[in-house]
């Protein structure tokens, strides 16, 4: 089986400059996790359906393990490590620990990602809001209400802080 | 078993008649990518065959979502994000909006196209039933010009389509005739899948009912034939016989021969004819209320 030619990927990763070689179908996580070390995003089943890879690719949330490169030349993405440091959202992070919201922790980067996404969109999440948002990261730990206890009482702290 | 990453070959053309002219030189050698929601999962499952790839991320043609006072066009990149946040589309054509909200999650319905969910063809797909209960039209283009057609007859049989080895789909245009009939109109979106999110649909349906024109009523069923199904008889008896419950009960004598649901791993086919059948009814009970409230005047 002939390889394909590799090519140059730029992009911006957590505002820091990156340069690739690299296949065009290589994915996305392989090179926040694999090339740039940001281990913080954690790979769950590699299809898209538990979110535990979620990033922010130009502002929106994506999946890592679904973007491949060839389609990440020229973007901005923030990973968990990117939101760390933000001070911004130590109360999420804060309000996870305080409710048990993280107990293995594969998922956690994931819906904290997933949250950031639905607070820079809507401020003052209703329940049904929430539930929707992190539909598309699965838990195996917590049963969904600890996590939700978590960035519900997160949301009232950042909207009182705003 | 992931595939061999570097096997695999893309070409990124930076405009629309590049791409075009890419597929009329090598017919078939070169399978479009859109948003990846749906190849990646092939790739990391070792199963992505063609290993020839068109990158169609920077093809601004097939971008944006324009209204006109006859139409809505949906550029065949349009993520169901899009779709699902543009206000004109969630008044005047709710069960598409309803489609894209029920499709995968949020970060999967920032990636994946309208025209990748068509394209892939899958009988399980979310939108074909909500597009053809709105009468979409779909517009086809290659290096030769364009051609448009009832969305209706674009699949045709288990993952066929009337699309061509050197076209690509440049859009689906929704005809805002349907708005004259204002409010009126009676939208009926379900998926059934397991879970409510990042679930693929056991069963699907999409149902238009309007109680001044008869003509106006569409039952489209995702999931439950080789192909998403318009039931054509079925909306025939209740054209005919109204909405009482012995024309609901022929409707669903009728909606059971039309129907061909296969067991398979998502679900069975008793299961899937038994669901039809609960929505088909719930539908039309629905629908005779919202008769009556007009009949009513209310």
């Amino acid at each position: 089986m002939s390889n394909s030619a590799k090519i140059t990927i730029s992009c911006r990763i957590n505002q820091r400059p990156c340069s690739f070689e690299t296949y065009p179908m290589t994915r996305l996580i392989d090179l926040i996790r694999d090339d740039e070390h940001f281990t913080g995003t954690k790979e769950g089943c590699g299809e898209g359906e538990c979110g535990a890879c979620s990033v922010l690719m130009n502002g929106e949330l994506v999946n890592s393990c679904l973007v491949p490169a060839v389609q990440v030349n020229g973007a901005d993405i923030i990973t968990i490590e990117g939101i760390i440091r933000e001070n911004k959202f130590s109360a999420l992070q804060e309000a996870f620990v305080d409710f048990g919201g993280v107990q293995c922790g594969i998922c956690t980067p994931g819906m904290v990602m997933a949250t950031v996404y639905l607070l820079g969109k809507n401020p003052n999440p209703t329940e049904a809001e929430i539930r929707e948002a992190i539909a598309g990261n699965i838990c195996r730990c917590t049963g969904y209400t600890k996590i939700f206890e978590a960035i519900q009482h997160a949301c009232g702290k950042l909207g009182a802080l705003q | 078993m992931r595939g061999y990453v570097p096997a695999y070959e893309v070409k990124s053309p930076e405009t629309l008649t590049e791409a075009l002219s890419i597929l009329q030189a090598q017919p078939g050698k070169w399978k479009p990518l859109a948003g990846g929601t749906d190849l990646m999962v092939l790739l990391e499952s070792g199963v992505l065959e063609n290993r020839n790839l068109l990158n169609l991320q920077g093809l601004k043609e097939l971008t944006g979502i324009s209204v006109s006072p006859a139409e809505i066009t949906i550029g065949a990149l349009s993520t169901f994000r899009q779709i699902l946040e543009h206000d004109l589309l969630k008044t005047e054509f709710p069960l598409l909006a309803a489609a894209a909200r029920s499709i995968g999650a949020i970060a999967i319905q920032n990636r994946a196209t309208i025209g990748g969910n068509i394209a892939n063809a899958s009988p399980a797909a979310d939108s074909p039933p909500a597009l053809i209960a709105h009468d979409a039209v779909i517009e086809l283009v290659s290096s030769t010009g364009s051609r448009r057609l009832s969305y209706a007859e674009f699949h045709q049989g288990y993952k066929k389509t009337q699309l061509a080895t050197d076209e690509l789909i440049r859009a689906i245009i929704l005809p805002r005739t349907q708005a004259d009939t204002g409010s009126n109109d009676f939208f009926f979106y379900r998926k059934v899948g397991t879970r409510k999110a990042q679930a693929i649909s056991k069963i699907c349906f999409a149902g238009r009912f309007h109680p001044c024109s008869p003509g106006n009523l569409r039952l489209v069923f995702g999931s439950v034939a080789p192909t998403v199904l318009r039931c054509i008889q079925t909306e025939a008896i209740i054209q005919g016989g109204g909405l009482d419950l012995k024309t609901i009960q022929k409707a669903k004598d009728s909606l059971t021969r039309e129907l061909s649901p296969i067991d398979d791993i998502r679900s069975t086919a008793e299961y899937r004819l038994r669901v039809s059948l609960n929505l088909l009814e719930d539908f039309l009970i629905l629908a005779r209320q919202k008769q009556s409230h007009v009949e009513l005047g209310s």
